[in-house]
């Protein structure tokens, strides 16, 4: 099992969702989060004194899946997410040691 | 036929003597029918001057709680929001007590020159005759009231200089000294009996302060400078940027200041005649011009005018036009407000970042400079044809300010404003050692980068999260 890890353009959310929906995905947590990659922030002033905002908002959908639909998974967020601009955003796979359902105690695949 | 004709004869008779009787009462005299027409006017008056004064205090209470409270608050950041809202609402309780027992007395009942005398402690004598010194018209009761509203927003005013760092025991104690030792004698002497500056009732250096521009803004702004000086920069500043955790509720804080001003100014003329609609008129129009020059000053400087900008501009615009707004015509107003949010634009943005002092909430800059600018400007626009206060002997009417031909007005502005000044300096720098040595002023480290809430009210502004733990 593989856990998703998705930061996109909050702009992006509807979509991403919606494609992730249409391969078979069951589960997923999303996350309202602030970060940044290359993009820079933007510049604000208060009382005549300019500051810059280093993070800008995001949202990240994290999803655990079965190995064989990772790549699919993958698919269907980038093609969703995807304006070919700075910003659009990043992927992380890690490997997931168990899943519990808590309702009956239920692990592993059939879990997710 | 005999009996009815008799009966008609009965009824005819008795109808006779009741229109005779009717006729024989004899009418009032010329005389008292005109005296009691004439208090009938009078009682009239009194009506609509009372009604409209009691709607001018709450609008200028409404200025403390919420106009000042949500103004200040959303300026800070998060985590003490309530702290800042609390200045302001401890002076619309602890004020009022105050004032009830012993500070209107000071300010109003007869005293000296420079103080008032005890002869309303208690609020003794303080009813519904009127008192023909301050308002012929309206009961002595409704005056008190009225001042009580501007006694209880000028301490509150002070709180934007040492907001996020002040604890509040200490500043409770301050304000009370700050009443008894700074307000009551500069009220006193702008607008006592016998007070100094009073332009009305024959004051040595006559001011000209209609509401408050001496009195409220100049003493505040000014104590707020010595606080923020004494008591030191927030943790942080000025590296660490805080812009505030809420535009939007200073946003509709401005907007009730901006209507609550018209009771501030257009009350000031305890009656609800044609200097009221005089008042009301420049105070909105300094509100927008001021709100124009800052704006427009910050668009030139930065490339965008801000919410924020906007709404400030218009706040120095109302403190500007405060003391001069009974005695200036609409133009001038629109002029004073330019300049004030212009000149408070510079001050904030400019100059306090070369001088380097933290004045949280530019209590200073929109205060205390924003007042000096309309108490001077007071003695270059005040026209006798908005309202002829000076008068010689004979009873003519004398110049008011510059545009009248006044040149010397200009300086007893100067006096009141260099009073003003002294008094706040001195009468601050007493009162915040005295309070440092007995309790300490200022919050530990600790606590200031925890958030006041927390450690001085035991609360959270905002609970986003709802009902989880």
């Amino acid at each position: 099992m593989t856990k998703l890890e998705a930061i996109i353009q909050p702009t992006k959310y509807e979509a991403v969702k919606d494609a992730l929906l249409e391969i078979g995905v069951e589960g997923m947590t999303v996350l309202e989060v602030r970060g940044h990659g290359r993009q820079k922030g933007h510049t604000e002033f208060y009382r005549g004194r300019e500051y810059s905002v280093d993070v800008l908002p995001k949202v990240k959908i994290e999803t655990v899946l079965p190995d064989r639909m990772v790549s699919k998974a993958i698919e269907a967020i980038t093609n969703a997410a995807r304006t070919g601009k700075i910003g659009d955003g990043k992927i992380f796979l890690t490997r997931v040691d168990d899943a519990i359902r808590i309702r009956n105690d239920e692990r592993g695949e059939s879990a997710l | 036929m005999q009996l009815l004709m008799k009966f008609s004869t009965l009824l005819i008779v008795f109808f006779f003597i009741g229109t005779v009787s009717a006729q024989s009462t004899p009418s009032a005299s010329q005389p008292d029918r005109i005296e009691q027409l004439q208090q009938q006017v009078a009682d009239a008056k009194s009506s609509a001057d009372n009604a409209w004064m009691l709607v001018s205090s709450a609008l200028v209470l409404m200025m403390t709680g919420p106009g000042l409270a949500l103004f200040y608050g959303g300026l800070v950041r998060q985590k003490n929001v309530l702290s800042t809202m609390m200045h302001s609402f401890a002076m619309m309780a602890i004020i009022t007590v105050l004032w009830g027992l012993f500070s209107f007395s000071l300010c109003f009942a007869s005293g000296n020159s420079f103080i008032g005398g005890l002869s309303h402690v208690f609020l003794r004598g303080v009813g519904a005759q009127p008192e023909a010194a301050y308002s012929a018209s309206i009961p002595l009761q409704t005056f008190m009231i009225y001042q009580l509203m501007f006694a209880i927003i000028t301490p509150a005013l002070i709180s934007g200089a040492f907001a996020e760092r002040m604890k509040f025991s200490a500043m409770a104690v301050f304000m009370v000294l700050w009443s008894l030792i700074v307000y009551a004698p500069m009220a006193h002497m702008v607008w006592g009996k016998g007070g100094l500056l009073n332009s009305n009732l024959g004051g040595r250096f006559p001011t000209l302060d209609f509401a408050g521009g001496t009195v409220v803004h100049i003493t505040s702004g000014v104590s707020a400078l010595v606080c923020a000086l004494y008591l030191g920069k927030r943790i942080g500043y000025p590296k660490e940027p805080t812009p505030p955790h809420s535009v939007v509720i200073s946003f509709i804080g401005a907007c009730l200041l901006w209507v609550g001003w018209f009771g501030f100014n257009a009350g000031s003329a305890l009656s609800a005649g044609s200097l009221a609609t005089s008042a009301f008129v420049a105070t909105h129009f300094a509100a927008a011009a001021a709100a124009i020059g800052w704006a427009g000053a910050e668009w030139l400087h930065n490339g965008k005018p801000s919410a924020l900008g906007a709404i400030s501009g218009c706040v120095a615009g109302l403190v500007a036009i405060t003391p001069a707004s009974g005695y200036v015509g609409p133009m001038s107003a629109l002029l004073i407000g330019l300049v004030a949010g212009v000149v408070c634009f510079a001050m904030v943005t400019r100059v306090k970042a070369r001088l380097g002092y933290d004045d949280s909430l530019d209590a200073f800059g929109v205060h205390g400079v924003g007042g000096t600018i309309g108490a001077l400007l007071t003695g270059v626009f005040a026209s006798k044809l908005i309202n002829p206060v000076f008068k010689d002997e004979r009873g003519t009417v004398l110049g008011s300010g510059m545009i009248d031909g006044n040149f010397l007005q200009i300086f007893n502005q100067l006096v009141g404003v260099v009073v003003a000044v002294v008094l706040a300096v001195i009468g601050t720098l007493a009162i915040l050692k005295l309070v440092d040595l007995l309790i300490g002023l200022r919050v530990p480290a600790e606590q200031e980068i925890e958030g006041l809430d927390i450690n001085q009210h035991g609360e959270e502004g905002y609970n986003w999260e709802g009902s989880a733990p």
